[in-house]
């Protein structure tokens, strides 16, 4: 292992080029396909747009749908790495799974509710500071302001640096004894903290780290919202003497609503399913820092329950599901999305 | 800049669209954006200076940014004595078919969606939508068990063509909000002149969608190139492993390798770091048009 060698890239292009060249002639197929029976057997006037959306849905049914189908027979079997080829698929192994989620620990000892819990604090800590502190430095830099584009340019490096990279350099820096965090702490006077080893801080930690990664996204968005707001709107409140206060209540925030609206609900979808926090800054692996996707990768991979954790899975994408669709209900935030 | 009324500085003037701020005020706007700016790079700059201590002094509690006895020796070991470049290797060649594969399967796709009423085209783009929702972690198990089946664990075909599909839904909302914003006219100016329904496509849509192609294939690029979980589960031999999964086998070992692993996030971050930061207006105003426009 090692040495990036000329055989090494003889082969990765040889397996990359048939691959390409497999999917070139396989979309051929279709496509001809497509052309005779639509085009030529039907004379359906539609057979255009199907072939050219063909691709991408060949695509998505392979790698989406169909594994979604799948996850949903794997739930109702009891697969696990013992039981890899010889499993059993039968209504009672699903039942069994779906109660197994809420009756048993979904890990050696968390159990459901308890990650559920979490994974909402988790979820709500983080979009809140997002957008709080998106909001603030986004008001700060929508005035004129020498040296704008240089604060811009630094306050968004948290975004721009490659998150795995970013969580792994705060985990380090979350050590107790040479960690930034904790030599800061030591010299203004404070005791310095158990990072890894303290379920509370450890929690703590991750959500620090997301909140610091999260900020310049929403930062952005309301900057760009705020600069779409005409000027004319805030000169007639101040003619009409409107403090800044009720400035903000009563234009600003009305009007940042369309941009507002579908960033909170992108925010909450990431932050619900953020992997990379939550599991990498997790030293200790510790199960009290789980939220409820990394749970879900321990109990596949870790602890290898497929089966179950193809219910668990289920379960999981149920309560998101149904956040959307109440927040996307109330909000209208959605509307006209299909125009 | 004298336009607005001068009044008594109260909490509430902070939120107003002020054009005239005062001078104290300005100097606390300031002070703010400096602090804020602060803890947006000072962790950067500690793998910076963690890249550059000498070997026998990585752990220490200084909080110096530049070390007194800075040395490259951490460069040079990454770059020779560890399978950086493979590792940088393997992820480009991944995740540059796959970038180029999503973008094809998004211009075309987008196009049907944008020019085109068919039946199944609403119920379809509320499909993509919703599959934005579906955790990765949760397609993992049966994404893992058809690769072990297909023998797809281990491959750079396996890899790259789950990466592939997993950002077409994104860019064809962005593809179709920027398409849509191309007038008809052009389409049907050159069918009067004879051209098909592909050769406009060709010839007039995409040459005019340059910039969205461009910010596509960039967040295609993205994804693929900094994503950890897939790739933690379909790579398992060492010798195929991307940079994610390589950096990661680094930052495990703190005491040994961290310097390591700071000089190998530093030659990866530089490149990523300046291409967003250079497309960054570009990339955002394409997912406001995806987000907003619709």
């Amino acid at each position: 292992m090692g040495a990036l060698t000329g055989e090494v890239i003889a082969r990765s292009l040889g397996q990359v080029g048939s691959m390409v060249v497999l999917t070139f002639f396989g979309t051929l197929a279709v496509e001809i396909i497509i052309y005779l029976v639509l085009g030529k057997v039907l004379k359906s006037k539609h057979t255009l747009p199907y072939m050219l959306l063909a691709p991408a849905a060949v695509g998505l049914a392979l790698l989406v749908v169909y594994p979604i189908g799948y996850e949903i027979r794997l739930a109702f079997t009891n697969m696990s790495l013992r039981h890899f080829r010889d499993y059993t698929l039968s209504l009672m192994q699903g039942i069994d799974n779906f109660q197994l989620a809420f009756t048993a620990p979904v890990l050696k000892q968390a159990m459901f509710f308890p990650v559920l819990g979490r994974t909402i604090l988790w979820t709500a800590v983080n979009v809140v500071f997002h957008v709080a502190g998106g909001m603030g430095l986004a008001l700060l830099l929508n005035r004129p302001l020498r040296g704008r584009g240089l604060y811009r340019t630094l306050l968004v490096f948290p975004w721009a640096i490659p998150q795995v990279i970013a969580v792994l350099a705060w985990r380090g820096e979350f050590h107790f004894e040479y960690g930034f965090v904790n030599v800061m702490l030591r010299s203004l006077g404070l005791q310095p903290i158990q990072w890894y080893a303290d379920s509370f801080w450890n929690f703590a930690a991750a959500c620090i780290t997301n909140i610091w990664l999260g900020i310049p996204f929403m930062m952005v968005i309301i900057l760009g919202g705020l600069q779409s707001i005409p000027s004319e709107f805030y000169e007639a409140a101040e003619m009409d003497g409107a403090s800044g206060w009720q400035q903000f209540r009563a234009i600003t925030l009305p009007m940042l609503r369309p941009v507002l609206t579908p960033a909170i609900i992108l925010g909450v979808i990431w932050t619900f399913n953020n992997f990379n926090v939550p599991f990498l800054i997790n030293r200790n692996e510790l199960e009290t820092t789980d939220i409820l996707v990394t749970a879900l990768f321990r109990a596949a991979f870790e602890y290898n329950r497929y089966g179950f954790s193809a219910a668990f899975a289920m379960i999981t994408f149920l309560f998101l599901f149904a956040f959307a669709l109440v927040y996307i209900r109330a909000t209208g935030g959605l509307r006209g999305v299909y125009e | 800049m004298s336009a607005t009324r001068k009044r008594p500085g109260n909490i509430s003037r902070f939120f107003r669209h002020a054009r005239g701020d005062s001078p104290f005020k300005r100097l606390i706007i300031h002070a703010l954006l400096i602090f804020s700016c602060a803890i947006s790079v000072y962790p950067v700059l500690r793998v910076v200076s963690v890249s550059l201590r000498p070997g026998d002094r990585l752990l220490s509690t200084s909080l110096a940014i530049i070390p007194e006895d800075a040395t490259l020796q951490a460069y040079r070991t990454v770059i020779f004595d560890k399978p950086f470049l493979l590792w940088l290797w393997n992820s480009l060649t991944i995740t540059v078919t796959t970038a180029i594969i999503g973008v094809i399967l998004a211009a075309t796709g987008a196009y049907a969606f944008s020019r085109w009423r068919f039946p199944g085209r609403a119920p379809g783009l509320v499909f993509l939508l919703t599959t934005q929702m579906i955790p990765a972690a949760m397609l993992m198990v049966p994404i893992y068990i058809l690769a072990a089946r297909l023998n797809l664990i281990n491959t750079y075909r396996g890899l790259a063509l789950a990466y592939s599909v997993s950002s077409v839904p994104f860019s064809i909302w962005i593809l179709k909000g920027y398409y849509d914003t191309i007038p008809h006219d052009l389409e049907e100016a050159a069918m009067i002149d004879g051209a098909t329904k592909i050769g406009t496509f060709y010839r007039i849509i995409l040459p005019l969608s340059t910039p969205a192609l461009a910010i596509v294939f960039l967040f295609n690029f993205m994804m693929a190139w900094n994503d950890y979980l897939l790739a933690r589960i379909m790579l398992q031999k060492a010798e195929m492993f991307t940079w994610t999964l390589g950096i990661w086998t680094l930052a495990g070992q703190f005491r040994v390798e961290w310097g390591n692993f700071a000089a190998a996030s530093i030659m990866i971050m530089i490149p990523v770091m300046s291409l967003f930061l250079y497309s960054s207006k570009w990339l955002i105003s394409g997912l406001t048009l995806g987000a907003v426009k619709g």
